[in-house]
């Protein structure tokens, strides 16, 4: 799960990081007060889960209170385009205000999980405000990495050895200490999946502060964390996915034409996979899960005719525990449910009693194109959709 | 032969007194796994079906002489009864819970560094040696005991390629199912190390997806170490950065864990590579010679 900009400083001044002076809102008619209150000039930040928020216009600099008004009318209610919103772009509906510092350098400081090593790690660079990726590429060495065991936590020495990694001295290095080590306590006590400060900033006092910050948190933790699962904003997230996960499916939209439902994430992917093979697009990974419970696919089956992206829908279930004829007379019912269904539908279905299953789709009332196996299913899909994008 | 399931398996079955722990004991044991005991704390001397209910696995390894066990615990304790297992000296844990926090499989993995205990999953559908005994969810009866040896990270992906090779007459030695999440138990290289010692395992299909690195790092290990066939397929090509598909461990971050680069480096070991999904039982048997 993600949260805003501004949820995270909130979560993470409880730990002591310094962030600048500011307030969110979604009002432009309050914003010359608070630019008043933070000194006359301030930075009008666009609050949106994706990142790459300065490169679609969604931050800007303003010097006076009546200049961070403007800016806010301008930012409030734009779909912000960034790399990470597809060309769509996201709605900002509340935006931060906060204090302009000066700034003397800036530093990429972050915690998430190391895969391989099965620890927490931290990463930091002295090239801040950058994309750590590209940083990556084109100069690993630039980049600092530190495992810390996450039931002893991060000890003062690791800190200190990252703070020294970045150049920084004396007051600065005490400071750029602290910060490591507060996020690294952060994400183990929170169950986050990325705590990110980029940039962190040295100001010209030589003071360390974070001046933007980035947390996702392990879904599967939420139920031990109320108070992060209230900072939930579904504003933010597909409205097709929010309405999936009402019904515990795995739904991610896509841009294709195929709408996929299958049950289990590993052959989900690998449907999509042989669609583009095949030549189609898929218009989402939808898993439905493994056991396939009749009342599941038929939700999936309402999730897909709705989307009016739509033209083919590709239904691929390995039967295992779940009977395939069952499965089949849930996407009958489904079918009767809604009525007037229009969309091609292809169906394969593979495993148990599946002479059965295949018989009940062949003798209902629509008509079904019954594939024999995946690669029969992704061509006929392909085809019903329009044929090869 | 076949690896960690066999005839000798005595199985504990910790969830047993829940609807998907009950279904699944008896789908084992109408497969001809022995199903010895089960575990639910507080409901010790109950039975179900037939099979005695202990307080805990320590009892439960006592009085059954259990040597390995099957976890439907729900998420917020299955990491604690990993460890419970672990600590009674259980052999083979087999974790079939999805959706344990990343933190208590870090705790649980740092508590198995302690003990011998091997830990399949979680997020997996078990171990099956077809013929002789299953530890999982899997559908025994698309099965056939032979010689082709199957590890994969997903589930359902599994049981696909495991009836493309049934229905081309390739049997399976043991088929495992290491799980979709981003910290596990048993790696590709773990099972691949295994089947290397079993003779009677003449190939292996591994199947993986995006995420993390351990497709590359089992390539390396099959280029250094293992000289029968291995075919290999990748899910997930057209998965968009950024997005989890499903499984937790399922997702392309900071520009690692891609279909491509995975394929790249099963293909540099010298693995052959399934394009489609369609083609997985097809590749094996060309390896094979058959």
């Amino acid at each position: 799960m993600k949260i805003h900009e501004y949820q995270a400083k909130e979560i993470l001044r409880r730990y002591g990081v310094a962030t600048p002076r500011g307030r969110v809102t979604d009002d432009a008619g309050e914003v010359a007060s608070i630019c008043e209150d933070l000194g006359g000039r301030c930075v009008v930040k666009a609050q949106i889960h994706a990142g790459g928020r300065g490169k679609g216009g969604g931050v800007k600099l303003a010097q006076s209170p009546a200049e961070a008004t403007e800016l806010a009318n301008a930012i409030l209610g734009m779909r912000l385009v960034t790399p990470q919103t597809g060309p769509e772009g996201q709605e900002v509906r509340k935006v931060l205000i906060e204090e302009a510092l000066d700034i003397a350098s800036e530093y990429y400081l972050a915690v998430t999980l190391d895969r391989e090593a099965g620890q927490p790690i931290v990463i930091a660079s002295s090239a801040g405000g950058m994309n750590i990726e590209e940083v990556a590429a084109e100069d690993p060495d630039a980049i600092v990495r530190l495992a810390f065991d996450p039931h002893l936590g991060i000890q003062p020495f690791q800190a200190r050895v990252v703070a020294g990694r970045l150049g920084l001295e004396d007051e600065t290095a005490r400071q750029a200490g602290k910060l490591v080590t507060a996020l690294a306590c952060a994400y183990v006590e929170m169950d986050a999946s990325l705590v990110e400060i980029n940039p962190m900033l040295v100001t010209v006092e030589g003071d360390v502060v974070a001046l933007d910050a980035k947390m996702s948190f392990d879904d599967n933790a939420l139920f031990r964390h109320a108070d992060v699962r209230e900072m939930r904003d579904l504003a933010e997230e597909n409205p097709f996915e929010v309405e999936a996960g009402k019904f515990g499916l795995n739904y991610i939209k896509l841009d294709g034409s195929i709408g996929c439902m299958v049950n289990g994430a590993g052959l989900a992917m690998a449907t999509m996979d042989i669609i583009k093979l095949c030549g189609g697009a898929p218009a989402n990974f939808l898993d439905v899960g493994g056991s396939a419970s009749q009342e599941a696919v038929a939700n999936a089956f309402r999730l897909l005719v709705g989307d009016p992206s739509v033209k083919a829908v590709l239904i691929n279930i390995f039967g295992g525990i779940a009977r395939t004829d069952r499965i089949a007379a849930g996407v009958v019912d489904a079918l009767a449910d809604l009525g007037d269904v229009d969309t091609p539908v292809v169906v394969r279905l593979e495993g148990t009693n599946v002479e059965q299953g295949r018989q009940i789709l062949r003798d209902a009332d629509f008509d079904f194109i019954v594939a024999e196996d995946m690669g029969d299913a992704a061509q006929k899909a392909v085809a019903a959709a329009g044929g090869v994008a | 032969m076949a690896i960690w399931v066999n005839k000798e398996t005595r199985l504990v079955v910790q969830g047993i007194t829940g609807k998907e722990g009950t279904f699944h004991a008896l789908g084992c044991r109408d497969y001809g796994t022995q199903v010895v005991a089960g575990v639910t704390p507080g409901k010790g001397g109950e039975e179900v079906e037939g099979t005695p209910v202990y307080n805990s696995v320590a009892e439960a390894r006592e009085h059954t002489g259990c040597n390995a066990t099957m976890i439907f615990v729900p998420p917020p304790f299955a990491a604690d009864a990993i460890m419970e297992a672990a600590a009674a000296g259980v052999e083979l844990v087999v974790c079939i819970t999805e959706g344990i926090p990343v933190a208590d499989m870090l705790k649980a993995k740092a508590f198995l560094r302690e003990h011998s205990t091997r830990l399949v999953g979680p997020n997996c559908p078990g171990v099956i040696t077809p013929g002789v005994a299953k530890i999982g969810i899997m559908p025994g009866h698309i099965h056939r005991p032979g010689r082709v040896g199957v590890i994969s990270r997903s589930g359902t992906l599994t049981y696909e390629a495991v009836w493309q090779l049934t229905n081309l007459e390739l049997g399976q030695s043991t088929c495992i199912g290491i799980g979709g999440d981003p910290i596990n138990g048993t790696s590709f290289i773990d099972a691949l190390a295994a089947f290397a010692e079993d003779d009677e395992t003449e190939a292996v299909i591994l199947i993986g997806e995006i995420g993390g690195s351990a497709e590359e790092e089992a390539a390396a290990w099959v280029e250094a170490n293992y000289d029968r066939p291995v075919v290999g397929f990748i899910a997930g090509r057209t998965a968009p950065p950024g997005r989890r598909m499903g499984h937790a461990g399922a997702i392309v971050a900071g520009g690692k864990g891609t279909a491509v680069a995975k394929m790249e480096a099963l293909r540099a070991a010298g693995i052959e590579v399934v394009e489609s999904p369609a083609d997985m039982g097809r590749t094996v048997a060309r390896a094979l010679g058959v």
